[in-house]
């Protein structure tokens, strides 16, 4: 990856990664000890990022949501990435009926502006973290559905495919050999491209109220239960949608850089 | 042309009955007994049988669904539990006001966007184009109600150069009343030539209108700007470059036609996102659109009208996805073949 | 009007092409003569400036103009006004969304070219097209039409050079007879000088004056093309001959 913002992005995931991983250590409080003697308390020696209105610290607080924030992408992207995989490849490589019927499905999907039928689903589950989680998972895997069948349907045809399946190599076999890890390049494009994007679906959701709750702290919450301060106590809304902005923005720069340097579209063809 | 429009519109036909089917299944998900949500929790066993009846609930599914996709196609799209009013009516009134705010928006990422990808592919790799691609990628990664809150705060509420909230000054309805036609109320003040409302909107519009122009913004600059670069490289641009044509004149009186088909097919799939990341704008800044009825109905678990408005703006979406592919058969004259 | 001295092409570490001496005087046409990825295109492009990325030494004077030490703006008025280029693949060349009609338009304009559309039609006239082309996309007309009308604007644009990228070997052996016969037409009515880059031996017989046969970017013969071709003195030469049917 020789492009410079990729790399730029690459580094900052590093550094955020880290941070979320090792929050219990390099948290200078506890994550959720109310102390409303000293709420609102603006940034300074003793609370770098200042305190929010029940007295927390709001930077122990920011480094605890990007282990919430990981969380989320880590398994919405897993469960999607795995799912819409399985399902591509099948309508790819099968090709026929089987492959119209999953290509329909997702074309309903994608239909939904994803954010939407996350808030919709996030209506109507219980409000949580899992929530999130489920919600951004079903919109998203059509996705990796759509791209996983155009890879699989052009290795299904190329010769070595062929030949394998002259020689009676099964189905299940040939999938596994050829077709999956050709998938995977595009794929894990795809995947780091998406991060961006979940991370602030996810942290919209928590916005509207519908992802986690009290007292897991998670960024878009705390920019909810603040936002009536941001005129006063600007540091409690500023510092967690800082934090989303820069894990978004070093998610994205990291798959364009990855994009560049693979192109899945050498793949595809 | 013609058989390719019929097999679109037919594609388009079995999208919208798939999303009638989906909603249909989410609102049927929701734990409880959608006759207790409706009837309240001191309802009587009698009112209760009252609201089961009068939703079909003791039906099979699949008669509940015919009567779902026959109400809907009959304009009878439920009642919100919050306004108790047809749902139908509710988006007849905040739809035009989203389409308001979300069509600012996109003007201004067309206009803003196309000019700066320009920029970018011309100093292609040099320090313009770095800067612009790290703004762009910023632009569609900053949290779209984060930054609706900081402009609200820092220009509204500190600076005081734009109103608050809201869609114009109300008081305005008084001493100026606007005749409704197509109820977007910007275009109304225009041709009805009500200025005080024309200029009220117009103050109010800019702010959330910047915001909600963010992301669009973003990726159009980006998508424009590796749209003219893959056809500046092509071999047209060669010749171009053996007739003496500048590097500036081939981007933009050659290479940007053919690179705003990628451009426009990407503002459908913009527009929907753009109607979706406005929820939180409009909830913001108190635009009395979709989005502020969505989020309304949110904390009210209002499930009709959320269902109301995921069926509008899926609906809407296939919509923009088939005029998009259509219009791109006129753009660019290569495709007309196919 | 063309002189090449010591010209070195390089991509990296890679050379791509050595041209140690070309000239080509009005009225002449010289061919250079090799097989694809002999580094006689680049050579071709390197003489206008075009080649992307690659390093290019020692001299090229177009028309009293020192094309590797001009200044681009000299260079722009240059190319296309006195030196034009016909390439390969005569419909990838012509801008997919532009109508014929405008892109010559724009070039004219572009180079002050007073009385736009009588000589618009002149230059047709003199390629054999109906100018009801100008209407047309790229795609709605045959590759010898294309490559006809890029000669076309060349003639319109007054200009002097033709650099012509193997013109014929994307069309029909009818259409290389029609394209050639305009090419060689021009040169004699208007004293254009050609420089051709072919691996088609039996088209460089037919019009050529002096030919350069390079291989792996190398000039390994270089001489009157009557003489090349009867008496090849390098074996490569000898087998590009031989190959032909």
């Amino acid at each position: 990856m020789r492009d410079r913002l990729g790399l730029f992005g690459a580094a900052l995931i590093t550094v955020i990664v880290l941070a979320a991983v090792l929050a219990p250590w390099l948290a200078p409080y506890p994550a959720d000890a109310p102390d409303p003697a000293n709420n609102l308390l603006p940034p300074g020696a003793e609370h770098w990022f200042g305190t929010d209105y029940a007295g927390r610290d709001v930077l122990t607080r920011v480094l605890y949501g990007g282990r919430t924030s990981l969380v989320i992408v880590v398994a919405v992207l897993t469960v999607s990435a795995t799912a819409g995989v399985i399902l591509g490849v099948v309508a790819g490589y099968a090709g026929g009926w089987l492959r119209d019927v999953i290509m329909r499905v997702t074309d309903v999907f994608l239909a939904f502006p994803a954010l939407l039928l996350s808030l919709a689903l996030a209506v109507v589950l219980q409000p949580s973290v899992t929530t999130v989680i489920v919600a951004i998972a079903v919109t998203w895997w059509p996705w990796y559905a759509r791209l996983a069948a155009s890879v699989a349907a052009s290795i299904a045809t190329r010769p070595y495919v062929d030949a394998a399946r002259c020689l009676g190599v099964p189905a299940p076999l040939i999938v596994v050999r050829h077709v999956l890890p050709n998938s995977l390049t595009p794929v894990l494009v795809q995947v780091s491209l998406d991060a961006g994007g979940v991370i602030l679906t996810a942290a919209a959701l928590s916005y509207l109220g519908l992802g986690a709750q009290e007292p897991t702290a998670e960024w878009g919450l705390m920019v909810q239960q603040s936002q009536s301060l941001f005129t006063t106590n600007w540091w409690v809304v500023t510092f967690p949608g800082l934090a989303i902005m820069l894990t978004a923005f070093a998610f994205n720069l990291l798959g364009e850089g990855l994009r560049d340097a693979l192109d899945p579209r050498r793949v595809v063809k | 042309m013609p058989r390719y429009v019929a097999r679109r519109l037919g594609q388009a036909l079995l999208v919208v009955a798939g999303v009638v089917v989906l909603t249909f299944a989410i609102m049927r998900m929701v734990p409880g007994d959608p006759a207790v949500a409706f009837a309240g929790p001191k309802a009587t066993p009698a009112q209760l049988a009252e609201a089961r009846e009068r939703f079909g609930l003791d039906d099979p599914l699949w008669v509940q669904l015919w009567n779902y996709v026959r109400d809907l196609a009959t304009g009878d799209w439920g009642t919100s539990l919050r306004t108790r009013q047809a749902v139908l009516d509710d988006l007849y009134v905040a739809f035009p006001a989203s389409l308001e705010l979300v069509g600012t928006a996109l003007v201004i990422a067309v206009v803003a966007g196309i000019p700066v990808g320009v920029l970018a592919a011309r100093h292609k790799r040099r320090l313009p184009d770095l800067g612009v691609r790290a703004t762009s990628v910023l632009a569609v990664s900053v949290p779209v109600f984060w930054l609706a809150l900081a402009v609200q705060t820092v220009f509204a509420g500190r600076l005081d150069w734009f109103p608050v909230a809201g869609e114009y000054d109300l008081t305005l309805d008084t001493t100026s009343p606007l005749t409704l036609w197509t109820n977007i109320t910007i275009v109304d003040a225009l041709i009805t030539g009500n200025w005080p409302i024309f200029t009220s909107t117009l103050e109010h519009l800019v702010l959330p209108a910047l915001v909600v122009a963010a992301y669009p913004t973003g990726v159009v600059a980006q998508l424009t700007r590796a749209a003219l670069i893959e056809e500046s490289g092509q071999d047209h641009a060669r010749l171009e470059r053996s007739l003496g044509f500048g590097e500036t004149a081939i981007l933009t009186r050659f290479a940007l036609r053919p690179a705003l088909n990628p451009v426009l097919s990407l503002i459908a799939l913009v527009f929907a996102y753009a109607i979706v990341n406005g929820f939180l704008v409009e909830a913001v800044f108190n635009w009395p659109g979709l989005g502020r009825y969505a989020v309304q109905a949110i904390s009210y678990r209002d499930t009709p009208a959320i269902a109301g408005v995921t069926l509008l703006v899926a609906m809407v979406y296939v919509l923009a996805n088939l005029l998009v592919d259509l219009l791109q058969r006129v753009v660019d004259p290569r495709v007309r073949l196919r | 009007m063309i002189e090449v001295r010591d010209l070195l092409v390089r991509y990296g570490e890679r050379t791509v092409a050595r041209v140690p001496e070309l000239d080509v005087r009005a009225g002449e046409c010289v061919a250079i003569v090799g097989e694809s990825g002999s580094g006689k295109t680049t050579t071709l492009l390197s003489l206008l400036r075009l080649t992307e990325g690659a390093h290019v030494s020692g001299t090229v004077r177009l028309f009293g103009v020192d094309v590797l030490r001009a200044p681009e703006r000299r260079l722009r008025e240059l190319r296309g006004a006195r030196v034009a280029l016909v390439m390969q693949s005569p419909q990838a060349a012509l801008s997919p969304t532009t109508r014929l009609g405008v892109l010559m338009r724009r070039a004219l304009r572009l180079h002050g070219v007073a009385n736009a559309s009588a000589v618009t039609e002149e230059a047709l006239r003199g390629v054999m097209l109906d100018p009801a082309i100008l209407r047309r996309y790229p795609h709605e007309i045959s590759g010898g039409q294309a490559q006809r009308f890029a000669i076309a604007l060349a003639v319109a644009l007054g200009a002097e050079a033709i650099l012509a990228d193997e013109p014929t070997s994307a069309l029909d052996v009818t259409v290389q007879a029609e394209v050639v016969g305009v090419l060689r037409r021009l040169r004699e009515e208007r004293g254009l000088a050609l420089l051709l880059v072919s691996h088609d031996l039996a088209l460089v017989s037919t019009i050529a004056d002096r030919v350069l046969v390079m291989k792996d970017g190398e000039v390994v013969e270089a001489g009157p093309a009557a003489e090349v071709l009867a008496r090849p003195s390098h074996p490569y030469t000898r087998e590009l001959l031989e190959a032909l049917p």
